[in-house]
């Protein structure tokens, strides 16, 4: 997969963009085409490349008088000193003061939509609070080996680090529900950090192994099933649903470079 | 209305007491009795009753008898019940336990963490079951009780979470140990996201535990007027040394503290938190961890004290596996020895010749299932 898709604009930046964009279209005001700002978090989720060419495609504003060219909706709210513009979720709106333009206003309305969603940055969040382990380094494939005519001869860097965006977010998408006792479905309010902080004492490697107290040879996903359904106090795991596949996933990730050794007790 | 006991009952009481007493013997007066014992039905000595056997043991280990006991519970989590009666019950388990010893111990210690949440009604549930120990009560405060409101509550029912006492002759100290730098302005959070936070055991965004300059400075003046051989015993919630950064298993400002009490003959710390068996020392300090009744904690993956015997990792299948209680007997020079009352297994006695010896003496089973 060579192009970036869309679908990861759940990145700050891209979707920011995106939604000048549109705002600049619907809202009538072509002036309004201000790069948003760059937070911190962006560069994890979003494809780096193309969002400084997006950048550099927009106009950037003169110094602060598009504000006072906005939409007509401006001059029927003549009274107010303020303006509303549509998010570009296109579901919410953002009321901001009339003479606020260039990189205030779109901090502004960047704000906003960090506030009606902040589950945004959700991976950035869960490797800050979790300590995510980040998964192997694969950039010794771009060395080029047995040459660019060989279907496997031929990554770019950016097949290495969606690989990896990839990838971490499964398992950081483990690491939410195994931090969260709602997500687990737990009765009791307990979550699986409760006995296993950073997954410590999971030992996945382990597994296959004949577990005496089920009387029969468990896989990890049926001790994680057997841990919902009792510590936890839980409903049974679908073993191939998204559920117990990301908390397998984070699991794994956390016990990177230890030996596999099934059968170990 | 005086009530008479027959000479059945109270036989099987002399007997009760005598082995729950075995129990918690070291290898030497264990000896002595099993001696003793031997020779009674020999012949050699007039068997009668129990007695005697336990008087034998004592009189030739008079130096090693505690000069008083008391008891622990800690690290309880309660939720409301609806919520989650399993740390309820967990906690009432704990509260007849102690309650059942024999004797009563002079007091009973709460090393914090008494509620989840920090939440009102978590930690009225837990304050109204520990109204039902028989003997008085010592509370320390633990993470889990203070930051959803910063203490309000707990101090509404408990008062100051600071302050020192003397019990027959040995100076306790009981120190607000978890006191973090302030995460949660800069990031906006609510009350219950910062509480959510602290809670998260390997949740990064918290600070590390401090004991504090304002404490720290407490604590030098209170000790100021004992003498260098004074016996010393600090509660604490954070171990009050470095164990492992990451799940806050970790007092900041441990060096500091740790001059403050440098000049003694020897310390005592017993902290909570950790939820397992711990035992470590550092010069003259010797520190204990507490067993929780909620769930209990892995051991960490690096930082660990040489003198720990890990105990064997605990059992999922098997409930309440690697929790309990416990008591500490206090010995006339000051220092403890650690009984480690487990639920479900033998209970696990680290004596004071154990840490006294650096680990030479009376080392306690190691075990067959590490925690990994």
């Amino acid at each position: 997969m060579r192009n970036p898709s869309l679908r990861y604009c759940a990145g700050a930046s891209l979707a920011g963009m995106i939604c000048f964009l549109l705002v600049a279209l619907i809202g009538g005001c072509a002036e309004q085409v201000a790069p948003p700002p760059q937070t911190a978090s962006a560069p994890v989720e979003s494809p780096p490349s193309p969002a400084p060419a997006e950048a550099e495609a927009q106009p950037s504003p003169a110094a602060g008088q598009t504000a006072t060219e906005t939409s007509t909706t401006s001059d029927t709210a003549a009274a107010s000193e303020t303006v509303t513009v549509g998010s570009c979720d296109g579901e919410n709106t953002v009321t901001v003061p009339k003479e606020l333009s260039g990189q205030p206003l779109a901090d502004a309305l960047m704000d906003q939509w960090k506030r009606d969603h902040p589950e945004a940055n959700w991976v950035t969040e869960q490797k800050e609070k979790h300590a995510l382990v980040p998964p192997a380094d694969n950039s010794d494939l771009l060395k080029g080996g047995q040459g660019k005519d060989h279907t496997y001869g031929n990554y770019t860097e950016l097949d290495i680090l969606t690989w990896a965006r990839e990838t971490e977010k499964f398992a950081a998408e483990g690491s939410r529900i195994f931090h969260s006792a709602d997500a687990l479905g737990s009765t009791i309010a307990v979550s699986c950090d409760m006995c296993h902080p950073h997954a410590a004492n999971t030992h996945p490697e382990t597994y296959p192994k004949f577990q005496p107290q089920l009387g029969r040879v468990a896989l990890l996903r049926d001790m994680i099933d057997w841990c919902i359904e009792n510590p936890v106090r839980g409903e049974h795991l679908d073993p191939n649903g998204p559920t117990m596949r990301a908390l397998e996933a984070y699991i794994m990730a956390q016990r990177k470079g230890v030996p596999m050794n099934y059968g170990k007790h | 209305m005086t009530i008479f006991k027959s000479i059945e009952t109270k036989y099987m009481e002399e007997r009760e007491s005598f082995f729950r007493g075995l129990q918690n013997l070291d290898r030497r007066s264990f000896l002595k009795v099993s001696g003793a014992a031997l020779a009674a039905t020999a012949g050699l000595a007039a068997p009668h009753s129990f007695q005697p056997v336990t008087v034998a043991a004592d009189a030739g280990a008079a130096e090693s008898k505690p000069a008083f006991r008391f008891a622990y519970i800690s690290d309880s989590h309660l939720y409301e019940r609806d919520v989650n009666d399993r740390f309820v019950r967990g906690l009432l388990r704990a509260v007849d336990d102690v309650n059942n010893l024999d004797p009563q111990p002079d007091f009973v210690f709460y090393g914090g963490d008494l509620a989840q949440l920090g939440q009102v009604k978590e930690l009225e549930t837990g304050a109204q079951i520990l109204k039902n120990l028989k003997a008085p009560l010592r509370i320390m405060v633990g993470e889990h009780d203070w930051y959803l409101d910063m203490g309000q509550k707990w101090q509404e029912l408990y008062g100051e979470p600071t302050y020192s006492f003397d019990h027959k002759g040995v100076h306790f100290v009981v120190l607000n140990s978890v006191v973090e730098e302030d995460f949660w302005t800069a990031r906006g959070m609510t009350p219950m996201e910062r509480m959510m936070t602290v809670a998260g055991l390997d949740n990064g965004l918290q600070s590390p535990f401090t004991v504090g300059e304002a404490q720290r400075k407490w604590l030098q003046e209170d000790l100021a007027k004992l003498p260098d051989d004074a016996r010393v015993i600090v509660f604490s919630h954070s171990p009050l040394y470095k164990l492992y950064k990451p799940w806050n298993f970790w007092t900041d400002d441990a060096d500091e503290v740790q001059a403050i009490l440098k000049r003694f003959k020897q310390v005592v710390v017993i902290h909570g938190h950790t939820h397992q068996l711990l035992t470590n020392r550092i010069d003259n300090i010797y520190f204990h961890g507490l067993l929780g009744t909620a769930w209990p904690w892995p051991y960490a993956p690096e930082g660990m004290p040489e003198l720990t015997i890990e105990m064997s990792r605990p059992d999922p299948f098997n409930p309440n596996d690697g929790c309990g209680d416990g008591e500490v007997h206090v010995h006339p020079d000051g220092l403890v020895d650690k009984v480690y009352n487990l639920w479900n297994r033998n209970p696990v006695t680290v004596s004071r010749t154990y840490l006294a010896s650096w680990g030479k003496q009376d080392v306690p089973p190691k075990p067959n299932r590490p925690s990994y």
